[in-house]
């Protein structure tokens, strides 16, 4: 909202130039946002809260700046000629929830054309349009004193009356920007004796507008109930001066004001003449409100005890009337001042023009102590380990499409009512797309070697409720190990990825933890795994995570031009782990003892295969287990692969005998060979 | 005078290779001495092959031999990062000249075993053209030596290598190259280091989290709830009444089919962390501290300054003490606590449903130093104003403790939120709020 300075002095004279002007207005919660212009030109870019519409103009802000600097405030009395007989005219309410209060003044005899000078540069100051002398009163009025009013050609309403009340259905009306509006039973209107002539609060009908033809004048100063010109108007799509300041609502006291000043401002620019005195129906009369207000209240809220002086005279300007009681005053709330309705918002008003900053800064004291979020230990622990293993943490938007959430998870989507656009219409089911989409946007930029991950919510309907778990998603493209004057590069494989999930899994208790072929359908057969806990098969295993190679359709559909690697932890079930304690055990004090094994297997046999049968030995001496060298090619046929297997032996009571290692290595070897390897060398 | 090991005190390499030469040119000289003796016709045969033994044993003795010695006295006051350069020294001159005078003394005892008629009359059979020339060579060989080790001390590296390789095919260069000396073998130090990448925060994340350490250490507990809320929580609770224009502020995302619930019980994407707030105090009694941090959600198509996702941290105090000045001191404690000391705030009137009074705080421009003016023109961070506009707040509104059970006439509280990617674009001068949600590699590695 704009508001002229100049004009504002019209009716409190500050003593302070108009930047500081701005600037004590802001401090008193009439915030400025901006100024521009010089000197008479100047005008205020208002941002006035919602709470505020008695300070959308420029006498509501004059009020505050009377209360800010404790100066006497220049008050709106319209001069009007006495009038001419009485009037005919009746207004109805018939509805008496939408309208309170209907106001009217009957105009006769006036000529319709321009504004005089002075007002249309006052409108134009407040980028406002001058149309004509009956429009621009109406206006005029709306920005100097905050109520919104409405001028009909009164010969054009039919039957000498004007009724409050909601449209029958398939009433239409056509309002003043031209539009035919359907109207329904919830639409509040202003009808003559036949016909709607204007949606109450939000617009007048164009049927019944003011033309340079107009010689009699009905003027509308009424009060609407908020939510019904509200709903009205985002119904309709509508958003005007009117229904702004009607929807936060509007002062029931001041529909006579309001009237008699359109009055006056028109017949001063158009001549004509009153017909009769106000036509004020009111149909639900309003009793002023009163408030208790407390001395030990403002101490207890604020912090600091207020004089009584300075509460009366802060609260007397505003407009509040006070009645001195023991514990403190009843204080009457002015009608325009809709958002006070409690002792509290007294306060409030008192903080503000006391001066927020006039308030010391103290620190409470406090006996308690901190409580975590239950999963802290285990989300820093993952997320330092992922840093340190090189991954960039990320942020991704929550949202998807229908197709993507179709593709990536079997989960019902969220669907959103009023999406940003059709590619994030549903909440995401999975991060796998948006994680595809940051490697894409790297590689599309030259960035080859991308680590990322995520962590955040998916999201899954589940009835009439949504799900929320929290996963992360790490996405790994480009070299396992950079080239450098030491070493080629090599670029990232699937036992990168599976190493740094050994990694993050060894942060937690997990004893039966397996990694089993065959993940989702995005993912490269025979390249990824599902990493899985506990005894289930099928669809009752727990399965903590899925990773892998980006299946190459996919990966071609995303023009990915390189290999793509993600995983997928699914972190409600890894959660429902501890993290590992670590235990200290004693360091060894004798000897280890390495033996390696050259066997070719089978492609059939996996190297779980053999690790299980090694287990199953029981030797309790037997440190490690590892395949040192893995060989195909050569002169090991097809479907064969030849592989150093290296066991180490320790004892922690002794070191070991020449026989107890050969027993345990003709052991080793026995349970190999009973896998089909065939020892290539003792 | 007979030589004797002294300690080392230089372990560079010219250092070593100095007192290398000088035992091997002292060696050399004593040897002859010893020649000269073995056809001495003065002396017994015993004699002769006493002062054989007697040479062997002064170097090559196993207790107190001198090879013994340097590794007594060299090896074990060596620098560690020296000990093994200076070991393989004294062993590779230690097997080169056990060898060595090994085979001399082997050559010799002929002569140790001579009887002095025997020697006499060598000496007869050679004391021609070519024994004259030999015993020549020896004195000559011997005023070498001593000028050699007169001057040692003056040679540089390149001179004592030579030395060692011409006089007694000694080849350092090996030891010394294999003990890298910083100077002689370094490497090019201005090369790059060969890095292992580490991952970066996001600086989004990052902000988040140092501003709930800021109130974690007041004693402030860590409280979440859920992205997607119902209108009761994100909306009614927080009195924000049904239709009420201040609901228009907020954009927000609607989830789709919720027509046939209750308006209370209709879900929607949080579009403020404060529906934590009401689920703390449903959770709790007084007295609480609580800060939220939480990811939110507005109906905002992106753009440079625009998401319809962004963070906040809402934090809500709640007990029978806390008044305005609290507000307004713990929030000056933890704009000092995250921008700095020298950081002033300011607050003033605002309009938030859930707290009354409400406020808007600002910190002093931590770009110009509240001045309004750097480099001699405007301040663009704070538009020249000196101020910018942090966090809102505001003393818990009475409505919002009637709905979560809490008698507002005994107990207060206070309650604020900021956007954290207002904060991190400020503290890390990020042009635009995009490049937090694109994984732009190029843009996070900035934050390692």
């Amino acid at each position: 909202m704009k508001l002229s300075p100049t004009w504002l002095r019209e009716f409190v004279a500050p003593r302070v130039d108009d930047r500081q002007l701005a600037e004590d207005l802001t401090l008193a919660g009439i915030a400025v946002e901006g100024i521009g212009g010089e000197g008479e030109a100047m005008v205020f870019e208002m941002e006035i809260t919602t709470n505020r519409p008695d300070a959308m103009n420029h006498y509501g802000v004059a009020r505050e700046a009377s209360a800010i600097y404790s100066l006497p405030l220049q008050c709106i009395s319209p001069k009007l000629p006495p009038a001419q007989g009485k009037t005919e005219f009746s207004i109805q309410i018939e509805d008496t929830t939408g309208c309170a209060r209907y106001t009217g003044r009957i105009l006769r005899g006036v000529t319709i054309g321009s504004s005089p000078q002075p007002m249309v540069q006052r409108l134009a100051s407040v980028d406002q349009r001058a149309i004509n002398s009956a429009a621009d009163a109406s206006n005029y009025t709306l920005w100097e004193m905050g109520h919104p009013t409405h001028a009909f050609d009164l010969d054009l309403l039919e039957g000498g009356k004007i009724v409050v009340r909601r449209a029958r259905d398939g009433e239409t009306l056509k309002t003043l920007d031209g539009i035919e509006r359907k109207l329904t039973r919830d639409d509040l209107m202003i009808a003559d004796a036949n016909k709607p002539v204007a949606l109450a609060g939000v617009m007048g009908g164009f049927d019944t507008m003011i033309t340079e033809r107009t010689k009699n004048i009905l003027i509308e100063s009424a009060w609407f109930d908020p939510v019904t010109v509200r709903k009205m108007a985002k119904r309709h799509g509508m958003h005007t001066d009117a229904s702004h300041r009607f929807e936060r609502g509007a002062d029931y006291g001041a529909t006579p004001l309001a009237c008699d000043r359109v009055a006056e401002l028109i017949l001063a620019s158009g001549g004509g003449e009153l017909e009769g005195g106000l036509i004020d129906t009111i149909s639900a009369p309003r009793q002023p409100l009163h408030i208790t207000l407390r001395r030990a209240e403002v101490t207890r809220i604020l912090g600091k005890q207020l004089g009584d002086g300075e509460i009366i005279n802060i609260l007397s300007r505003l407009g509040f009337a006070l009645t001195l009681e023991d514990y403190g005053w009843q204080v009457q709330v002015p009608s325009w001042r809709l958002d006070i309705e409690r002792e509290i918002d007294l306060i409030e008003e008192l903080a503000r023009l006391h001066g927020y900053d006039k308030f010391e800064n103290r620190l409470p004291s406090y006996i308690g102590s901190v409580i975590e979020l239950p999963d802290a230990a285990k989300d820093a622990k993952l997320r330092t380990s992922l840093l340190a293993l090189g991954y960039n943490e990320t942020i991704s938007l929550t949202f998807i499409s229908r197709q993507e959430a179709a593709k990536f998870s079997p989960a019902a989507a969220v669907e959103l009512a009023n999406p940003l656009s059709e590619e994030a219409s549903v909440m995401r089911t999975s991060m796998v797309p948006s994680m595809l989409n940051m490697l894409a946007y790297n590689l599309n930029r030259g960035a080859d070697n991308v680590r990322l991950f995520e962590a955040g919510n998916i999201f899954e309907r589940d009835g009439e409720k949504v799900a929320e778990c929290k996963r992360i998603c790490l996405g790994a493209t480009g070299n396992a190990l950079a080239p450098n004057l030491d070493q080629a590069g090599r670029a990232l494989n699937f036992f990168d990825l599976k190493g740094d999930l050994e990694n993050l899994f060894a942060a937690f208790d997990l004893p039966e933890l397996r990694y089993a072929a065959d993940s989702a359908s995005y993912y490269y057969p025979g390249r990824s795994a599902r990493v899985v806990v506990g005894k289930g098969e099928g669809e009752s295993e727990d399965v903590l995570a899925r990773f892998g190679q980006i299946h190459p359709d996919m990966a071609a559909a995303r023009k990915l031009r390189q290999e793509v690697f993600v995983a997928e932890l699914y972190l409600d079930r890894l959660y429902r782990h501890s993290l590992r304690q670590p235990r200290y055990s004693a360091l060894p004090r004798y000897p280890a003892v390495e033996r390696d094994f050259s066997f070719v297997f089978e492609e059939t046999v996996k190297f779980e295969d053999i690790n299980s049968a090694i287990k199953k030995l029981r030797l309790a001496e037997l440190r490690s287990f590892i395949p040192a060298e893995i060989f195909r090619g050569g002169n090991i046929p097809t479907g064969k692969y030849s592989v150093l297997l290296r066991a180490t032996f320790q004892s922690s009571e002794r070191t070991l005998r020449e026989e107890d290692v050969a027993q345990w290595s003709a052991q080793v070897i026995q349970a190999s060979q009973a896998l089909g390897g065939i020892l290539r060398s003792a | 005078m007979l030589y004797t090991v002294t300690k080392l005190t230089d372990h560079s390499d010219v250092g070593l290779l100095r007192t290398a030469v000088r035992v091997r040119l002292v060696l050399k000289s004593e040897w002859l001495v010893v020649e000269q003796t073995l056809i001495d016709p003065g002396l017994t045969s015993a004699a002769r092959q006493t002062a054989l033994k007697d040479f062997r044993d002064r170097w090559l003795g196993r207790k107190s031999g001198l090879f013994g010695q340097m590794n007594e006295l060299w090896l074990k006051n060596a620098p560690p990062d020296r000990k093994k350069y200076v070991g393989q020294l004294i062993n590779q001159m230690k097997q080169r000249d056990l060898l060595w005078i090994e085979e001399l003394i082997e050559k010799r005892s002929f002569f140790a075993r001579q009887s002095a008629e025997a020697i006499r009359a060598i000496n007869r059979i050679s004391d021609d053209e070519i024994g004259r020339r030999q015993q020549q060579e020896a004195l000559e060989s011997q005023s070498q030596i001593e000028s050699l080790l007169q001057n040692l001390d003056s040679f540089e590296i390149e001179k004592l290598k030579e030395i060692a390789r011409q006089e007694f095919s000694l080849d350092v260069s090996e030891a010394l190259q294999s003990g890298g000396n910083p100077k002689e073998r370094g490497v090019d130090i201005s090369l790059p280091g060969n890095r292992r990448p580490l991952g970066a925060e996001h600086p989004v994340i990052k902000t988040m989290n140092e501003i709930v350490a800021v109130f974690r250490n007041l004693g402030y507990s860590i409280e979440e709830g859920p992205e997607v809320e119902t209108d009761y929580y994100n909306f009614e609770a927080l009195n924000f009444p049904p239709n009420h224009p201040a609901r228009d502020t907020q954009d927000t995302l609607f989830i789709a089919g919720q027509d046939a619930k209750a308006p209370r019980d209709r879900l929607l994407l949080r579009t403020h962390t404060s529906p934590v707030q009401i689920r703390s105090m449903q959770k709790m009694k007084p007295p609480l501290r609580v800060i939220c941090p939480g990811k939110v959600h507005r109906n905002d198509a992106p753009d440079a300054t625009h998401s319809p996702i962004f963070h906040q941290v809402e934090g809500l105090a709640v007990d029978t003490n806390i008044t305005f000045c609290d507000l307004k001191g713990t929030l000056d404690h933890a704009m000092k606590a995250l921008f700095g000391s020298s950081v002033k705030t300011r607050f003033y009137p605002s309009f938030f449903p859930f707290t009354e009074p409400s406020a808007d705080m600002q910190i002093s421009c931590i770009f110009c130093d509240g001045k309004g003016t750097r480099d001699g023109g405007p301040c663009r961070n704070c538009k020249a104003s000196g101020w910018i506009e942090l966090l809102g707040c505001g003393m818990v509104d009475p409505n919002v403790f009637g709905l979560v059970d809490y008698d507002p006439a005994k107990i207060s509280g206070f309650a604020f939120g900021m956007g954290v990617e207002r904060i991190a674009i400020m503290k890390y001068g990020v042009d635009d709020i995009q490049l937090f949600f694109n994984g732009d590699v190029r843009f996070l590695e900035q934050f390692a």
